[in-house]
Parts: structure tokens; C-alpha cells; sequence
């Protein structure tokens, strides 16, 4: 009898563990507010280029997590990418004159949304539209005309010699 | 060519015949399962011999692994510039894969092997057939018990291994290596998606206790009741406990993982 309850003690001991490590998964390892993401606002915002931005990319302002992006998607009419925003619910007093840029967090970093906070009174609700955007920064654009610019400038330096 | 040609089909022949042998083997078992949990005594006795028994290998070996993938991945990480990336590189590679799989062969091993030598020797030395001669059903007194706490087992065993191997990583990062320790966790926990990694891997998990536990006790049932024939049935689990996660990992990671 004494052996059948030493048995059943390191069983509770051995299931108690597991229950333990997952719950460290859970909590510790992951994030655990990505269940509470689903609930939330969304807004869209019209970019001309997303460069590589891609769902589930974090939605900063001030460089606060404030949302995520839920979907990106082309619309034929305006030729813009259509990017779905989610954003928490506790963050409800987002003025509708924010304007949203796209962002990369250092060189190789992820893209990510950056909002900038608008002075007007009225605040964004589900469905509306953040009108002012601003592209992502293409590295291989910027390189190009920073040597188109450079070689225009030197030929123009060359004819001012002349 | 003939003798050839005989040879692929009495392969062929006795493969799907323990294919199907199994499969019978399975359907009986889940059917005994209810009255396994109506003993649930016989469980726990099972949970102690699959499962605590195995805790020191798989945590010996989770927090070597860790610790080693550690140590790797800050060497290449740091020629980026991204040391601070270790702890979600850590992580996704112990939660989404290492965890599952490597538990999952060190529990054939360690688990499997026995449980198959064990239900082989019974059936050796005919205390399987005693049972029946009792009107005891060995399916539901013998192999029941011993499926159901290898599936219970499995998951846990696969948790503790990523987990004692993530604390592993975080010793040798932060201990060793000079990682910052907020980097380490908020990088991990921000890059983790609770449902999209981890609660993947404990899927993972919870198939391969079922694949690693059915293939034990049916070798062990199916074993030839000879000394030669209980050896070959333990190497037989071993090694088809490891294709078939092995192969099942990877229907599984395109699943999940495969799409975007």
C-alpha cells in the first residue's frame, strides 16, 4: 500500500512538471496577450508601396505596441495595397487625422506601422480609414536615386568647370 | 526475375498483413481504453514507469540541447550584430521542432523499448494467454493501461524538454555569453505566437506519443514468443518509432507551417 502511494505521489509530481512547463510555454515563452489580440478595432490604411510589410507585423505609435496588421491586400481601382489594422481595444482615442508610415526596426530588421498621433477631436472607430500614409522606404530605390542624384551631380559639376 | 519478383510480393504481402494486424491491434485497444480508465490504478502504475522513469533522460538531454544550440547559434549570431535574436531562435527551433521529435525518440528509447520487451516477454513466457485462460482480457488489462499513459506522457515529456532546454540556452546566453537577459525574453516572447508555435508543437507531441506508443505495445503483442523474437520486436520499435515520427514531423511542419 505504502508502494502504490509513493507510485501515485511522483505520478502527481511527474504531471504537475509537464502542467508546469507548459504553462511556462505559454506565459514566459510566448506571448500570452496574442489571445486578446483578437479583439480590437480595425482600420485600414492605403499605402502606394508596403514594401515588406506582411500580416501579423506589430502597429507602433510612439513606439508603443498598440496592434497588429491582420491582412494585406491590392485594391485594383487605386492601385494601392490595402493594409487591415487591428488595433487594441484600450487604445480607443486615436485622433482620424493619424497618419500611419511604414517602418523597418534597424537594417534587416521587420517592417512594422508606425502611427503619428493627428490633432483632431474626433477619434478612429472600426472601418474607418487612416488617409495620411506614408510608403516604406525601398533600400534598393533610395540606392538608385542616391546614384542617379550623384551622377547628375557630377555631370553638372563637370559642366560647371567647362 | 521470378525469385525476385516473389520475394517484393511476400514482402509486400507480410507488410500490409501487419499493417492491417496493427491497425485490428489499435481498434481493440481503444475500444478496451474506457475500461482502463475504470482502473485507473493500473494507469498510474503505467505513469510511473513511462513516464517518471524518463523524466532524468529527456531533462538530461533537453538542457544539453539547449545549452549546445545556445552556444551555436550566438556564434553565428553575433557576426550579425543579433545576439539578442537567441532567444527566439532558441525557442522556435525547441517548441516547434526539436522538443516534439527529440523527446518523441528519446521516449521510444527509453519507454518504448521496455514497454515492448515487456508485453513480448509476457507473451513469451504465456502469461498473456493465462490471462485469457481467466476470461481476463490481456487488451484491456495489459495493453490499455500502458497506451494510455504513454499518451499521456508524451506531451509532458516533450513540454519539460523544451522547457528545461530554453532554461538551458538562457544559462549559457546570459551566464556564459554575455546576452542581455530583457533582450533574451522580450525578443522570445514577441517573435513566440502562443497558438501558432507552441500549442503546434504540443499537436506534434500528442501524435507522436500516439504513433510512438501504438508501435510499442504492438510490437510487443505481435512479438514472436521466442528469446530472438523479443530482441527483435525492442530493436523493431526503436526503429519504427523513429521513421514514423521522423516522417510524420515533416507531413506535420508542411501542415502547420507550410503555407506563407
Amino acid at each position: 500500500m505504502v508502494k502504490q502511494r509513493q507510485i501515485e505521489v511522483l505520478v502527481g509530481g511527474f504531471i504537475a512538471i509537464g502542467i508546469a512547463a507548459l504553462v511556462m510555454l505559454a506565459m514566459k515563452v510566448s506571448n500570452i496577450s496574442a489571445f486578446t489580440e483578437h479583439e480590437g478595432y480595425e482600420v485600414v490604411a492605403k499605402f502606394n508601396n508596403i514594401g515588406g510589410l506582411k500580416a501579423k507585423a506589430p502597429v507602433t505609435m510612439a513606439g508603443v505596441h498598440v496592434g497588429r496588421v491582420v491582412g494585406v491586400d491590392f485594391d485594383q481601382d487605386a492601385y494601392k495595397a490595402v493594409v487591415r489594422l487591428r488595433i487594441l481595444p484600450k487604445f480607443d482615442r486615436i485622433p482620424v487625422d493619424t497618419s500611419a508610415g511604414i517602418f523597418t526596426s534597424g537594417v534587416l530588421g521587420e517592417s512594422y506601422v508606425g502611427l503619428e498621433a493627428g490633432a483632431e477631436e474626433e477619434y478612429l472607430r472600426a472601418g474607418s480609414e487612416i488617409t495620411l500614409t506614408q510608403s516604406a522606404m525601398v533600400l534598393e530605390n533610395l540606392i538608385g536615386k542616391f546614384l542617379f542624384d550623384k551622377a547628375a551631380g557630377d555631370d553638372s559639376s563637370k559642366n560647371d568647370e567647362f | 526475375m521470378d525469385q525476385w519478383l516473389q520475394a517484393l510480393g511476400k514482402g509486400g504481402l507480410s507488410f500490409f498483413e501487419r499493417l492491417g494486424r496493427g491497425n485490428v491491434f489499435l481498434l481493440r485497444t481503444l475500444t478496451g481504453l474506457p475500461s482502463a480508465m475504470g482502473h485507473f490504478r493500473l494507469v498510474i502504475q503505467q505513469l510511473h514507469s513511462v513516464g517518471v522513469l524518463s523524466i532524468q533522460i529527456i531533462g538530461v538531454s533537453g538542457l544539453t540541447v539547449g545549452m549546445v544550440l545556445g552556444l551555436q547559434m550566438y556564434n553565428t549570431l553575433v557576426d550579425f550584430g543579433a545576439e539578442d535574436s537567441l532567444g527566439p531562435v532558441v525557442a522556435l527551433s525547441l517548441v516547434r521542432e526539436l522538443g516534439p521529435v527529440l523527446a518523441a525518440l528519446l521516449f521510444a528509447g527509453r519507454a518504448g523499448s521496455a514497454l515492448t520487451a515487456e508485453i513480448g516477454l509476457m507473451k513469451a513466457t504465456e502469461q498473456l494467454s493465462g490471462m485469457e485462460m481467466m476470461a481476463v482480457d490481456p487488451i484491456k488489462r495489459v495493453i490499455a493501461p500502458r497506451f494510455v499513459a504513454g499518451f499521456i506522457s508524451m506531451p509532458l515529456l516533450a513540454a519539460i524538454f523544451s522547457a528545461v532546454g530554453i532554461l538551458g540556452s538562457y544559462f549559457v546566453g546570459i551566464g556564459l555569453l554575455g546576452v542581455d537577459s530583457g533582450a533574451f525574453w522580450s525578443q522570445m516572447q514577441s517573435k513566440v505566437d502562443l497558438m501558432e508555435d507552441v500549442v503546434n508543437g504540443v499537436i506534434k507531441s500528442v501524435v507522436f506519443g500516439f504513433v510512438a506508443t501504438w508501435i510499442a505495445v504492438f510490437e510487443g503483442y505481435d512479438a514472436v514468443p521466442t528469446t530472438e523474437g523479443v530482441s527483435r520486436a525492442t530493436t523493431r520499435t526503436v526503429v519504427h518509432t523513429a521513421f514514423a515520427v521522423l516522417g510524420l514531423d515533416f507531413v506535420l511542419t508542411a501542415m502547420m507551417f507550410g503555407e506563407d
